[in-house]
């Protein structure tokens, strides 16, 4: 396994569609931030410090059964639309992708786990699975975190836990987030109330409202607000309870939609598959709030012949650097229009005719 | 309407961000919001920090000289990393890990005002402090062991009790 192999592979472990509550939860996140005692943060660390970090990470990886399956990817020998590749997998932020010497990723083969070396903080340890399974993330991380912290020496505090460079993630250094599909909360209006209850129990909301559905995905972020003063477990627990109510809403208002306005919600999913069907242009934009729509009609059983795996997949494939990345080129804006709307209609078929 | 940020383009992303109750809105086109990381709904939130300073400072206007009653424009730096406070309130980033005992005074009420607390009670790492995690495990247990008994699970409530006497026994030993 390398990079090559993680980059070619078009879909990750995340979007397998089998998962807990995978109609409305597209992914579970558990983030946390450690620090090595007695240097530095990245952005004040000299270039010494920093390569020393790099260096007793990759050789607690070396030296640990459970990490030495990680591939470590160093991004400054690292092609820029690779790493931009990197990004729309959802396996290193914006930032990291900069590409500045000795930041490392290291990436477990089936892409659950990723950790960031020297980008905020020295290592950010990331869980990503499938659907509602905060649990899971959290023990996934937790264990890769063990493993570290058995060779490394964590900056942590008695009182105030683990140290991170910004006073937002110190204390557990957990950040757990799910991005959920919201298109019947959406559609109906309802959704800025929903999301407005929800940050006043300690989750943070990040979406998109757009005019009108077609310049929107629905999808929508949602994660703990604090991290100090709460246990892993009870900052997890809040956010997959709170994740829960809305869930169930989401599913109500959409059976509602079934029963009472069956017929609108029909011609409005099987237009938005028509045109992804048959449009020769697509902008990332239009793809998204089309993919919602279909993802919509096949969740509420409306739509056949398509399956939400490959909708989590073409998410990611329409992005603009994954989309040269297969077409192996860089294209112009109307090019990657007209190959994003090619790449669709062959991904769609495919389904389809059970290929 | 134009985008907020570049005054060029239309708008046609229309943001709404919902952080600590307080609700902001904006209109930004379609590159700009993409350089602007909006666009990835999978990258990690980001909390503004010159906003929560901003509501810090109102509540707490002793903040910036510090309740220790040094003056403001009096200096203060970090004696391993040489941070000047001045930055941290600019940047919102610590320079090292000692940085948050060199100014622990007055970071205590900016984490109290982000976290609602200021003390951790959360995982502690082996090796850091294999005393201070059992010590908690011990709370940990205790509050459980109170709940299943409320609960009438005996058995469990045995298993719980059980695990308590072991970590006392090794704290103990370890003094």
């Amino acid at each position: 396994m390398s990079l090559g192999d993680i980059i070619d592979r078009t879909s990750s472990a995340w979007m397998r569609a089998d998962a807990p509550s995978a109609d409305v939860v597209l992914s579970s996140r558990v983030r946390l931030a450690r620090n090595i005692a007695g240097i530095p943060f990245p952005h004040r660390a000299s270039e010494a410090d920093l390569a020393k970090v790099a260096d007793e990470v990759q050789r607690a990886m070396r030296s640990t059964s459970g990490l030495a399956d990680l591939v470590v990817i160093r991004l400054s020998e690292t092609p820029a639309l690779d790493r931009q590749i990197l990004v729309e997998k959802h396996l290193i932020s914006p930032q990291h992708a900069q590409g500045a010497k000795h930041r490392l990723v290291a990436i477990r083969p089936d892409e659950s786990v990723s950790v960031m070396v020297n980008e905020e903080d020295h290592l950010r340890i990331q869980a990503l699975l499938p659907g509602l399974q905060l649990e899971d993330a959290l023990k996934l991380a937790s264990q890769v975190d063990e493993m570290f912290e058995s060779k490394l020496s964590y900056a942590f505090d008695e009182k105030l836990g683990y140290i991170a460079a910004c006073p937002t993630n110190v204390g557990t250094g957990l950040r757990a987030s799910v991005m959920v599909h919201l298109p019947a909360l959406a559609v109906t209006g309802q959704v800025g109330r929903v999301l407005g209850a929800v940050s006043n129990v300690g989750v943070a909301v990040r979406g998109l409202y757009g005019e009108g559905s077609e310049a929107t995905g629905n999808v929508f972020q949602l994660s703990n607000q604090v991290t100090l003063g709460r246990s892993e477990g009870e900052l997890v627990d809040n956010l997959a309870g709170v994740t829960r109510q809305v869930i169930d809403q989401e599913r109500t208002v959409r059976g509602r939609l079934v029963r009472e306005r069956k017929d609108q919600l029909e011609d409005k999913v099987n237009r938005a598959y028509g045109l992804l069907s048959h449009a020769r242009l697509i902008t990332s934009q239009e793809a998204l709030g089309l993919l919602s729509d279909v993802r919509l009609g096949v969740e509420a059983g409306l739509l056949a012949g398509v399956d939400a795996k490959t909708l989590n997949e073409l998410m990611v494939i329409t992005q603009p650097a994954y989309l040269q990345r297969i077409m192996g080129k860089e294209l112009g804006p109307q090019e990657r229009d007209v190959r994003r709307a090619a790449l669709i209609r062959e991904k769609i078929r495919a389904r389809k005719e059970g290929r | 309407m134009m985008c907020d940020e570049c005054g060029k383009r239309p708008a046609n992303v229309h943001l709404t961000k919902i952080i600590n109750g307080v609700k902001s809105e904006s209109h930004l086109c379609e590159q700009c919001a993409r350089e602007k990381g909006e666009l990835d709904f999978f990258a990690e939130p980001k909390f503004s920090f010159p906003s929560l300073l901003a509501g810090l400072l109102q509540h707490d206007p002793g903040f910036m000289t510090g309740p220790t009653g040094l003056p403001a424009g009096v200096t203060s730096r970090c004696h391993s990393c040489g941070l000047d406070f001045s930055d941290f309130r600019n940047t919102g980033f610590l320079g090292c890990p000692d940085c948050y005992d060199e100014f622990r005074p007055r970071l205590e009420p900016l984490l109290r005002r982000i976290h609602g607390s200021t003390r951790h009670t959360g995982k502690v790492p082996g090796r850091a402090g294999a005393v201070t995690g059992k010590r908690r495990e011990v709370e940990n247990l205790r509050a459980e062991l109170a709940r299943l008994v409320a609960k009438e699970q005996y058995e469990e409530a045995a298993k719980v009790r059980d695990r308590i006497r072991v970590l006392e026994k090794d704290l103990a030993g370890e003094g």
